[in-house]
């Protein structure tokens, strides 16, 4: 009698929660509480719900006082929920997709990850009527190779590729090139990009290759570097980086430039490099929709928002990455603007590469040889 | 006994009753292992053999699985499961003895406490480790007060064997204690009264009595921790990676299926090896009344 007793409390308060949620969703669409600054007939007040699926750390979530920028979103359109995950490298991402059995609306993978996207038609062509905010974005990251009609993807961020080091420990002598990653004196000390693409990416602009080889030989040469690496390598990783280097665990590590701000920011002791002899990786991360997206309309107006001038100036100023619309800039801290970590001149980015789509063979290859270069 | 053969008719009859009825009952789960145990296995059979590109027949995967570098990687992981499973058996067999021989109200509240870590999540319980062990990390820190240090904790052989000693230590007191638990008493009182010393006693009563729960506590410390991931990657180096990381990466970033079906497929055949080798151990050993 006392389970039963207990099971009818249970229902009672289950059909509680229901109303209580239902409740909550009408309010949610009254439009006496919308803000006045949103798009009132966004979908015709439909409540829907988009998934956008970002890198860790690669939005401003409001933390020390910065843009939250979701929240913004979701102020600007009450009927419009932003459930929002995160993937750790472009690998990730493309394995979710391909695997299936997801819903994704908005994804902002990196240049040669959408060439291969569009290669393999995982993307839906973006409607631009929708996004009237492209027009901000500069023309220089209009276009780009693994785009070239501008169809699929809007330009979230762009930067480059460096080090970032621990001046506490490491001898400015030594800070010379790439081949500080292979400096024994600072074995298990050493960070190294826990994705195929960077990682190899390194080891071919140390040897003098371009970044975008499908040379057999000289993949093989990348991935002996690679494996003689291995044995001074503390970890391979991605978005663990953060903590790791903010609070002395390793010295060195390749990272994406903003990023290497942002601990900077958090370890004064920090300090970032970049090999521009030898050349580095330049690399545009744009949004695109893939093709199980549920609701195209309002993953646009999720990516308009994004490109408005004083979104994409208060996100960026916060991640530190680099802001591919000038009109934004205005709304940004000038000590940003002006860092030469985050916006390089012309001069060194000429040293730059972007990552192109390979082929598939060329790809899993690499896959193969990452796997050996390290674990064996 | 003696009423089931006054009465054969009756008792075939109700056989077959009974047989219908454990059926129904055992139905649910015939299902449930077909739906989400042996067609889930065929598909990874599936993948395994076939080509990732054109999807036909093919040996290439399991041939890659064989290569020495994969056959490390499997050895090491064989090699740091047993370890881990011998470690625990020391350490948990004194405990599972020591909470069955307490009154029944304190071997619940024992019981609950060893159970206790398994409430929180095995991820953040391996995190935490690396906290506690890393350079910069808590132990570290203390022992630089007083200008010790650091050590080198993590990121070597002995941290990961830490890490999974830890995390499965549960699964090894679970059944010893039941197995201990339940031997009578008396059997321990009358090699006493035969003239055992304890010593004795434990040799010649006690442990025969609870290999079987040495052997399912073994096993269930050892299949978990051979196929394990992520406690390598946290608390090992680039020299200890597991079978279980390999596996993983292979799904979730290479997005070469194929190769990861092969390679869980030839884990899983070394699995059963292993479990059966142990178990033909443990059966002579009862049998024969063989005391190692």
């Amino acid at each position: 009698m006392k389970k039963l007793t207990a099971l009818f409390a249970a229902a009672a308060l289950t059909l509680a929660c229901c109303t209580g949620c239902a409740n909550l969703a009408t309010n949610a669409t009254d439009p006496g509480k919308q803000d006045a600054t949103g798009d009132q007939g966004a979908l015709d007040g439909k409540e829907v719900t988009i998934n956008v699926y970002n890198w860790g750390q690669y939005i401003s979530e409001g933390d020390e006082g910065s843009m939250d920028v979701i929240a913004e979103f979701e102020k600007a359109y009450p009927n419009i929920h932003v459930n929002y995950s995160t993937y750790d490298t472009n690998e990730t991402l493309y394995t979710k997709l391909k695997t299936g059995g997801i819903s994704v609306d908005v994804i902002i993978p990196s240049d040669y990850m959408i060439g291969r996207m569009i290669e393999e038609d995982m993307l839906l062509p973006l409607n631009f009527d929708n996004i009237p905010n492209y027009q901000y974005i500069d023309e220089a990251y209009r276009g780009a190779a693994y785009d070239p009609e501008n169809q699929y993807s809007v330009p979230y961020t762009w930067g480059t590729v460096g080090i970032v080091y621990n001046t506490k420990y490491v001898d400015p002598a030594d800070v010379t090139g790439w081949e500080l990653l292979w400096n024994e004196k600072y074995s298990g000390k050493i960070l190294m990009f826990g994705n195929s693409r960077d990682a190899f990416g390194i080891a071919e602009a140390m040897l003098g290759y371009s970044l975008n080889t499908t040379d057999e030989q000289e993949l093989q040469a990348a991935a002996d570097k690679l494996h003689a690496q291995r044995p001074l390598v503390q970890q391979y990783v991605m978005d663990e980086i953060f903590s790791i280097m903010e609070n002395g665990e390793a010295w060195i590590a390749p990272y994406y430039a903003g990023d290497c701000l942002f601990m900077m920011e958090n370890n004064p002791d920090l300090a970032f490099f970049r090999p521009e002899e030898q050349g580095f990786n330049f690399f545009l991360d744009a949004m695109c929709i893939p093709k199980c997206c549920q609701n195209k309309d309002a993953a646009e107006l999720f990516i308009n928002f994004l490109c408005k001038p004083e979104i994409a100036g208060g996100n960026m100023d916060y991640l530190g990455y680099g802001v591919p619309e000038t009109a934004a800039k205005e709304f940004m801290d000038q000590e940003v603007v002006t860092s030469e970590i985050a916006y390089p001149g012309a001069e060194i980015l000429s040293h730059g590469s972007i990552f192109m789509n390979l082929p598939t063979e060329t790809l899993q290859r690499m896959e193969e040889l990452w796997l050996w270069a390290k674990t064996s | 006994m003696k009423n089931k053969s006054s009465q054969p008719p009756a008792k075939c009859l109700r056989n077959r009753k009974q047989r219908a009825t454990t059926f129904l009952f055992t139905a649910p789960y015939i299902i449930w292992m077909c739906v989400f145990i042996l067609i889930p296995l065929g598909v990874v059979f599936f993948y395994a053999m076939t080509d990732a590109n054109t999807g036909l027949f093919t040996f290439a995967n399991l041939s890659k699985v064989f290569s020495p570098a994969f056959m490390k990687i499997f050895g090491r992981s064989i090699w740091y499961s047993l370890l881990a499973s011998a470690i625990c058996l020391v350490i948990g067999y004194p405990v599972a003895y020591f909470i069955a021989r307490q009154k029944p109200s304190v071997q619940r509240t024992l019981y609950l406490l060893v159970m206790l870590p398994m409430c929180m999540s095995f991820l953040l319980r391996t995190l935490a480790w690396v906290g506690l062990l890393q350079d910069t990390g808590i132990i570290n820190r203390f022992l630089g007060l007083f200008g010790i240090g650091p050590l080198h904790l993590i990121r070597n052989t002995g941290a990961v064997i830490l890490g999974m000693v830890y995390n499965y230590l549960p699964y090894m007191i679970m059944p010893l204690y039941t197995v201990i638990m339940k031997i009578d008493p008396l059997l321990i009182e009358a090699a006493e009264d035969l003239g055992c010393n304890s010593r004795r006693t434990f040799q010649k009563v006690i442990f025969p009595l609870s290999i079987p729960g040495i052997v399912s506590g073994v096993t269930m410390v050892f299949v978990p921790a051979v196929s394990t991931f992520y406690i390598s990657q946290k608390l090992g180096s680039t020299s200890t990676t597991m079978i279980g990381d390999v596996i993983e990466s292979q799904f979730k970033t290479a997005y070469n299926p194929n190769l990861g079906a092969a390679l869980s497929l030839v884990l899983m055949v070394l699995i059963f090896v292993c479990v059966g080798i142990m178990n033909r151990f443990a059966g002579s050993d009862t049998e024969g009344q063989v005391v190692v």
